[in-house]
């Protein structure tokens, strides 16, 4: 038997027939929706369904909008406050929790970080606006700021707590060995080799705050709009090609950072 | 190994207290003010009444009417049959539709391995309001769809397909939503598999549908349970999807919370609506840690 024969043979039984074709409808469907929306962008139509011609009018006529620049500050403001508030905590707890041993509040800790997950957004978003609400903390921003930062540190965490795990601790021992003391090890090993893990967390935060609209939309009062209710506003009003626009910069901008936190980690594994 | 040395308790306090306070009191918090406020009177004016009553709860089954008489009422038993029925629905087309993706995707290359699977949690970390009304261009009238319908002369120009605001318009927002989340979970159970086990079965004349059914889907059943309950979870409170393509029309749970607090001010039943959700919730989770408890028992006995 020629050990041709045997290859295929051997991918005979792992392949299955049709799998190949249903996984490119599934990332059809995963992708057509975006590439639709990003092709009716560029449509110089001034009712969004109808395709007359290629334009890039309505990404001009952005900049003219105060609106939409003024929620894209106030979205850029909650992520650049949120995103590092949440890498912090989530830092500090990641050290305790990997680093410190067994202890009583471990798992405590742990089921604290994850709850944000598990309960439902829209659940988390009307406790917030109840909370806020009811005991009359009406700072603007930054009560979207606070729940931004809540929600943001599972994401935080999660990279940052691997980061820790797959670190060496003879590196540390070593550097201890060698009379290092304890703040300047921290300081010359730990943080070091943490760093790659706290800006994958911080990647991620920032994309999950600007991304974000259910929280922000119960918790903004009005002049706390972000870029996500703006939109959601305009959709509401029906689908114009400046909504279109707006849309697509957002999602090539996240799919950009998570390119980016992607191909970075992949360099750190290698 | 004492890397941190005798203060260690102390550190580690330390480290942990802005983890505790702001959970504490920015999660935990509002989740028992929300708990306080399901049990209180509503206030036309939006807020609440300080007085106990369990009217927020009563009124998920019941209504008063004009004479002060409580009578049943089956409308918000619809939308919670209603969520739970499309949730349902989503996570088993999620289920059929992610399945055979995650199982082609898991007998690639590594390298191939982990572009599409980049690829498949790409969409998760994008604007979910953005995606959902991208469906809006697609499904609506004279949308991508209808279009195409008019030009290859399927449909007149005048009539609709009337695909928006219906049940079906939620399902396929839902399963769009919420596919990646199943098919990561299958995939890393899947990516375990020993493929040598279905060598094996062929030697001993397995048909394809055997290893399917004997092999492929018990071993990938962990990855199976936990996708479908990453998929049904956020369905069931899912808002966006049912506002934007079911029109606001058809409610579902977390779609009706949303209204009472953002038009109907009815606060104490939004609130009761939402802790019933957040238990829904809750025994999920817990009917899954005990799956998994007695999965992982019966891997140490084998």
């Amino acid at each position: 038997m020629k050990p041709k024969d045997k290859k295929t043979k051997f991918r005979y039984v792992w392949n299955f027939p049709g799998f190949g074709g249903w996984t490119a409808i599934f990332f059809g469907f995963l992708y057509i929706p975006i590439f639709v929306l990003v092709c009716y962008s560029f449509n110089s139509s001034k009712f969004a369904m109808i395709w007359t011609g290629f334009s890039f009018r309505w990404y001009t006529k952005l900049f003219s909008n105060d609106d939409i620049q003024s929620a894209t500050i106030n979205s850029l403001i909650i992520a650049f406050s949120a995103a590092p508030l949440a890498t912090i905590i989530a830092t500090f707890s990641a050290l305790a929790i990997v680093r410190g041993g067994e202890f009583r509040s471990r798992e405590l800790s742990n089921g604290l970080i994850t709850l944000p997950l598990m309960v439902p957004e829209i659940v988390t978003a009307v406790a917030t606006l109840i909370f806020f609400a009811s005991l009359g903390i009406n700072f603007g921003l930054m009560n979207v700021i606070i729940a931004h930062t809540v929600f943001c540190i599972p994401f935080a965490y999660m990279p940052i707590k691997a980061a820790l795990e797959a670190m060496d601790p003879n590196l540390e021992l070593a550097a201890r060995d060698l009379y290092s003391d304890k703040p300047s090890t921290f300081r010359t090993i730990t943080l070091p080799l943490l760093t790659p893990g706290i800006i994958s967390g911080f990647m991620l935060a920032f994309v999950i705050s600007i991304d974000d609209f259910i929280i922000t939309l119960m918790v903004a009062g009005g002049g706390s709009t972000t870029l996500p209710v703006y939109i959601y506003s305009m959709v509401k009003m029906g689908v114009s090609p400046e909504v279109n626009a707006v849309s697509s910069l957002m999602l090539v901008f996240s799919i950009f950072i998570v390119t980016l936190y992607w191909i970075f980690n992949r360099k750190i594994n290698n | 190994m004492n890397i941190q040395g005798e203060n260690k308790t102390q550190n580690r306090i330390l480290s942990l207290l802005p983890l505790w306070i702001v959970i504490g009191i920015f999660m935990i918090g509002p989740l028992l003010v929300m708990a306080t406020v399901s049990l209180m009177e509503s206030n036309v004016y939006g807020g609440v009444h300080f007085k106990f009553s369990l009217s927020g709860y009563q009124q998920i089954l019941f209504d008063t009417n004009l004479f002060d008489e409580i009578e049943f009422n089956p409308a918000y038993i619809i939308i919670i049959a209603r969520s739970f029925v499309l949730a349902l629905a989503a996570t088993f087309l999620s289920l059929l539709i992610g399945f055979p993706a995650a199982y082609y995707i898991s007998r690639q290359s590594n390298r191939v391995k982990n572009i599409l699977i980049f690829l498949v949690t790409i969409p998760f970390w994008t604007n979910l309001l953005i995606r959902t009304f991208a469906w809006i261009i697609i499904l609506g009238k004279g949308g991508v769809i209808e279009s195409s319908f008019n030009f290859l002369g399927l449909l007149d120009k005048e009539s609709s397909l009337n695909l928006m605001y219906t049940n079906t318009a939620i399902l396929i927002g839902l399963v769009y939503s919420y596919l990646p989340l199943m098919v990561l979970p299958i995939y890393a159970s899947l990516e375990k598999m020993d493929v040598r086990l279905l060598e094996a079965a062929t030697d001993l004349y397995s048909s394809r549908i055997e290893l399917i059914r004997k092999i492929i889907f018990p071993l990938s059943m962990p990855g199976i349970i936990g996708g479908s309950i990453l998929v049904f979870v956020p369905c069931l409170g899912a808002f966006i999807a049912p506002d934007l393509l079911g029109g606001g029309k058809k409610l579902l749970l977390g779609s009706l919370i949303q209204f009472q607090f953002s038009y109907a001010r009815n606060w104490p039943f939004g609130a009761a609506m939402a802790m019933f959700l957040l238990a829904l919730v809750i025994l999920i989770l817990i009917f899954n840690a005990k799956l998994n408890r007695r999965h992982r028992k019966y891997e140490a006995q084998r």
